[in-house]
């Protein structure tokens, strides 16, 4: 336990929900990014797979839309400390996405439109636990959020859910994003708390 | 851990807190702390704030908005006396940062408590000696809630401040009240040509308003850095 902070007693509004260690909840959807929202328009915006050996898979947005979607209900939760439960997103897993990549890469780095990276190892992007979002609530995928398209891998903390993603590199080698290189933690498990480098 | 030596009241809602943290590593302007409250029973919330100074061996200085339904701060702006612990957490952030060793010109664009690592940053470069050119606009709603006011009033040369009031202005103040328009930005921010870097800080509106206009005006995406504060802080 911490140093007790005299007079403290805190709002336990949880209830039963459990959070991860230190968040809190918000039923906000608050907006975290380094800079200008980028305005990428459908028309414009496409994904690109590229592998190590440089093969590259592309997809236009109507290619895009053509794929499976499906409809996931999942909590989120930001290194900034607000958890948000039961968001519920339209996308594509990423498993239908690299169904065809051939690949022995162990790590992704995704891209977005705007310059923005971040990290991930290859299998947190699998199995269903991850998926491109474009719809957010039943709407259209706001570009404040993200939109037209972002990268939604709510099992770790939401900087890792690249908005505006445009691709993904497939790395034999881990490579450290944005936020990453900025002192934040490579994998960001917000159930053990790793915010930030050394935790 | 930390412990607070001092307190001054920026506004009647919000307080700088001054804290001693022996062993404190030092920080860039512009990077935040993580605060962290334990009541009695082990139960903890935790929540950011900009650090507001310079650095200044083991002291630390955060401003603190009161929000009345918030956890976290009608406890530091009320419960927390000059002597109690804190533990916090920091620093931390290393891309909404400004380095004295950086000569490009700086435009600061405040929306309301967004202004606290912005002052940090006025305070590193007066601390370091810099000539780089800043300039801050800093909008608020009205005149009293104008934080570091008698501070931003003294004269800091290479320092120009532009308050913008969006609900009322002092009497005869030029600029009628209303929101921070292109107007506002290209008039006292630094045009595009000189290639200046611009950090935004506020509320996720303003913060989203701002950094438009700024690209709007030709400033380079890749120079604009911000910083928001989101609508469920405190």
């Amino acid at each position: 336990m911490g140093i007790v902070s005299p007079g403290f007693h805190g709002r336990r509004r949880q209830g039963d929900v459990k959070l991860p260690p230190g968040q809190y909840l918000t039923d906000d959807f608050p907006v975290l990014s380094a800079g200008p929202t980028p305005r990428v328009g459908q028309d414009e915006w496409e994904f690109v797979v590229t592998t190590e050996t440089g093969e590259r898979h592309r997809w236009s947005w109507r290619e895009f839309l053509a794929l499976p979607s499906e409809t996931p209900t999942v909590d989120i939760h930001c290194v900034t400390k607000w958890s948000k439960l039961g968001t519920t997103w339209t996308g594509v897993s990423l498993d239908t996405l690299l169904a065809d990549v051939e690949t022995t890469a162990d790590y992704a780095l995704a891209r977005s439109y705007g310059g923005y990276t971040t990290n991930l190892p290859l299998e947190d992007l699998l199995d269903g636990r991850a998926w491109l979002a474009y719809r957010f609530d039943g709407e259209d995928l706001h570009p404040e959020h993200g939109g037209p398209v972002r990268l939604l891998v709510p099992h770790l903390y939401f900087w890792k859910s690249a908005k505006w993603v445009h691709g993904l590199d497939l790395l034999t080698q881990d490579e450290p994003g944005f936020w990453e290189t900025a002192g934040y933690h490579d994998y960001g498990d917000p159930w053990l708390e790793q915010r930030y480098q050394g935790d | 851990m930390a412990r607070l030596v001092e307190t001054r009241d920026e506004t009647p809602t919000a307080r700088t807190l001054v804290l001693d943290v022996p062993g404190w590593p030092g920080h860039l302007a512009g990077q935040h702390v993580d605060v962290r409250l334990t009541a009695a029973d082990g139960y903890s919330a935790q929540r950011s704030y900009s650090l507001a100074a310079a650095p200044d061996g083991d002291r630390v200085e955060l401003t603190v908005q009161n929000v009345p339904d918030g956890e976290v701060s009608p406890y530091l702006t009320g419960v927390f006396s000059v002597g109690d612990p804190v533990e916090i957490r920091g620093p931390v952030g290393g891309w909404f940062v400004w380095r004295p060793d950086d000569p490009a010109p700086v435009t600061l664009v405040a929306g309301g408590a967004g202004v606290a690592p912005l002052m940090a940053m006025v305070r590193a470069r007066r601390a370091a000696g810099s000539r780089v050119p800043f300039r801050l606009v800093y909008s608020v709603r009205t005149p009293d809630e104008r934080w570091y006011a008698g501070e931003l009033r003294r004269p800091d040369p290479g320092v120009e401040v532009f308050p913008l009031y969006t609900r009322a202005a002092p009497d005869g103040w030029p600029r009628p009240p209303g929101r921070l328009a292109k107007g506002d930005l290209a008039g006292w921010g630094w045009p595009p040509e000189f290639d200046p870097a611009c950090f935004v800080c506020g509320p996720t509106g303003f913060v989203e308003a701002a950094a438009d206009l700024l690209v709007a005006l030709g400033h380079d995406p890749r120079r604009i850095r911000t910083e928001r504060f989101g609508p469920t802080g405190g």
